[in-house]
């Protein structure tokens, strides 16, 4: 009996793993379609970005109750790994409870805290489903939820009901064993539960807790292998995603080199380098689609937890317009499954007739961003909407010049008249020859 | 009062304390033009010795930039480059956030290094080490004022306490907006949107941050941006509040301050 658990055991999570490395692979495959950018200086200012805001998870702090909220869900779920790790030996090896021997009379102390941490992660998520679906948060019910990010979002709170209730049972179905047979007590908090099983046999009391344990682990593996196509994919994505984040200044716009050396080259045609037979391919200026893009945006995407911190920020999104950068994010973590899918299909990406700029984003969204870094300043796990905004309008200007009649004018005086208004540059000093006139 | 070129200095032989780099709306906006001058006056008062570019100033870029048009970016910033390396150009002070960033931020990588400082910053430098001597009891004592945090300067550079410091020193009572320091809302001018109408929505976003500011009960909003500044009188007026709400930025404060 032992040995035909042990080997089902073993098997599903073979499966799992095998699945979830499989599905992983292909969004590291559809990360690194991106662009090159090197992320990899000044290491030390790195880590700590890893343990201020993704273990530390500092910008939660701005809003403290979610925060306080979020922190239960979150350390639950580190901690009761370690409940899990025993699980999984227990399983592979067929063993009970193999930390029980080695930790002695401490062991029980542990798992009273699991089992504390299991019941705050229950508040915790309740909290959560009841902030969703009945008080309606407005940044947690706007449209662009509508679908799956919202079936997602409870799907996840209702398996972490599941998983923790399953856990309590477990270990409550354990601790009136050990009442029955006269060995022990129940554990800190299941133990509260122990009177519901007077009167069961010891012998339904392990098919509960046989039940409960099966139950549990195989609702993790699922949820394992639910998490990258979920925005639940950040517990893992948070902490890359915090280690290479850029860190430039926030107001600070990325170069293009390749302008950058147009102009120069311009100026001064000497230094262009002698034109030989190969040309370096054109590369698209600014981003049309997602392989436009850094693969540090697509990292972005799938990191994004759809919290929407970014939208409640956002000045234009605030005054009703389009744009939302949450939507932006969204957006373009679909397009991206999306060319992945077709890979999958055809082994390399076959044009679609699709992109991510007017298929996916608007130009009127992307006309209505005023660069303000609310979103990059309010996200969690240092996500940059600004970024991906800035290069879908460089290529919206210099590959389709798709611009206002506004800003034609605007760039028309720069270059003509070196401002965006149509002054004379000769007035530029004027203010200065009033005021010695004054004084 | 003498304002010198970077060429005049330059004709004599000489150098210039600090650079003041204006910017179009400083050099052109009516409204902007009056933070200039007071920013000017102060320099001139405390004897800070500064040079203009005068008419060899160009845009920096910054709008051209933020609307996509990167070529017309580089363009400016190549020309601008050449002249400030061309006067060997150490140190510069903008009352621009958008033209401060740029030098600061966007300069270097094109071959423009230099210490760049925004007004507000030297402002609370020259009043910590006594330069600017502020009026006791000056006009602005005890009056009720909010100050609005610039994207650019704020979330852009993390500038929040200089300015905080000059109205401080105002002995103003600052009342903060709920949204303010990294939480602060844009006025809606940046990333070239004061060059074109905004997008259809329910409202504008300066009428919702000139709302935001009425709402603290200041008597004068203060700013550190002539867009934040014109945005926020429009803002005002669209409320019909501008006879009793001043929007100032912090120079024309610290101008109408100074000690004699
Ligand atoms: S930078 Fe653009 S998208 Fe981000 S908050 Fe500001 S206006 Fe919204
Ligand atoms: S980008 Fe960041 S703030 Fe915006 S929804 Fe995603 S995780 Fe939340």
């Amino acid at each position: 009996m032992h040995l035909i658990q042990q080997i089902i055991f073993i098997i599903c999570l073979g499966i799992a793993i095998y699945l979830f490395a499989r599905k992983t692979g292909e969004i590291r495959r559809n990360i690194k379609l991106g662009r090159d950018e090197d992320l990899n200086d000044n290491p030390a200012q790195r880590w700590r970005n890893v343990l201020l805001l993704a273990l530390g998870q500092k910008k939660m702090f701005k809003r403290p109750i979610p925060a306080i909220l979020h922190f239960f869900v979150y350390a639950g779920f580190l901690l009761i790994n370690i409940e899990v790790l025993e699980i999984l030996i227990d399983g592979v090896f067929g063993t009970e409870r193999v930390f029980q021997s080695t930790l002695g009379g401490f062991y029980n102390v542990v798992i009273g805290f699991f089992e504390i941490l299991a019941v705050l992660t229950l508040v915790a998520v309740i909290s959560f489903l009841v902030r969703r679906n009945v008080m309606k948060v407005r940044r947690l019910a706007m449209p662009e939820l509508d679908g799956f990010p919202k079936r997602d979002a409870n799907m996840i709170l209702y398996i972490e009901i599941v998983l923790m209730t399953m856990l309590l049972i477990m270990n409550s179905a354990e601790g009136a064993i050990r009442v029955q047979e006269g060995t022990g007590n129940g554990f800190l908090i299941s133990g509260l539960l122990t009177p519901l099983f007077s009167g069961v046999s010891i012998k339904t009391l392990l098919i509960v807790q046989r039940v409960c344990w099966w139950g549990h682990i195989l609702g993790i593996l699922a949820f394992l292998n639910y998490l990258p196509y979920s925005k639940h994919f950040h517990i893992i994505l948070a902490f890359p995603n915090a280690y290479y984040l850029r860190l430039r200044p926030q107001g600070e716009m990325a170069n293009m080199k390749e302008i950058q050396n147009e102009v120069l080259y311009m100026m001064h045609p000497e230094l262009a380098p002698a034109a030989t037979g190969e040309q370096p391919a054109h590369q698209r200026f600014g981003a049309k689609d997602v392989m436009d893009l850094s693969w540090k945006n697509l990292l972005d995407a799938y990191s994004c937890t759809e919290c929407g911190r970014c939208t409640a920020s956002c000045p234009a999104n605030i005054t009703g317009k389009k744009l939302s950068p949450r939507k932006i994010m969204m957006d373009t973590r679909d397009r991206l499954e999306e060319v992945g899918r077709n890979i999958n299909a055809n082994k390399s990406f076959v044009e679609d007739g699709k992109t991510l700029v007017h298929d996916y984003i608007s130009v009127e969204e992307l006309r209505a961003c005023t660069t303000c870094q609310a979103c990059v300043e309010a996200c969690p796990v240092g996500i940059e909407p600004l970024s991906i905004i800035n290069q879908l309008r460089r290529y919206l200007i210099m590959e389709e010049s798709n611009a206002p009649q506004e800003w034609n004018m605007m760039s028309g005086n720069i270059e003509n008249n070196m401002a965006p208004w149509k002054f004379s540059p000769d007035d530029r000093d004027k203010w200065a020859e009033e005021l010695t006139a004054q004084s | 009062m003498q304002i010198k070129t970077m060429a005049e200095y330059a004709a004599n032989g000489e150098n210039p304390e600090v650079l003041f780099w204006v910017g179009c709306a400083g050099s052109f906006d009516q409204r902007a033009q009056r933070i200039t001058k007071a920013f000017a006056q102060i320099l001139d008062k405390v004897a800070v010795k500064f040079a203009i570019l005068g008419k060899e100033e160009m845009c920096t870029g910054d709008p051209a930039r933020r609307s996509g048009n990167e070529f017309l970016f580089q363009m400016m910033a190549y020309n601008n480059i050449q002249t400030l390396n061309g006067y060997g150009v150490k140190k510069i002070v903008t009352a621009c956030p958008h033209c401060f960033n740029v030098l600061k931020n966007e300069y270097p990588n094109l071959g423009g290094q230099y210490d760049v400082i925004h007004h507000t910053t030297f402002l609370q430098q020259l009043i910590n080490e006594g330069r600017v001597r502020l009026k006791d009891g000056g006009s602005f004592k005890g009056k009720k004022i909010t100050y609005h945090d610039s994207c650019y300067l704020g979330r852009g550079n993390n500038i929040y306490e200089a300015p905080r410091e000059v109205l401080q020193a105002l002995d103003v009572e600052l009342v903060e907006m709920k949204r303010c320091r990294t939480n602060g809302l844009c006025c809606g001018a940046g990333g070239a949107q004061m060059f074109k109408e905004e997008e259809p929505g329910t409202t504008r976003i300066n009428f919702e941050r000139a709302e935001e500011a009425l709402h603290t009960g200041a008597n004068i909003i203060a700013a550190n941006c002539p867009f934040c500044t014109t945005m926020l009188m429009d803002g005002v007026k669209n409320k019909e509040k501008e006879d009793d709400v001043k929007v100032m930025d912090i120079a024309e404060m610290v101008a109408a301050s100074l000690a004699d």
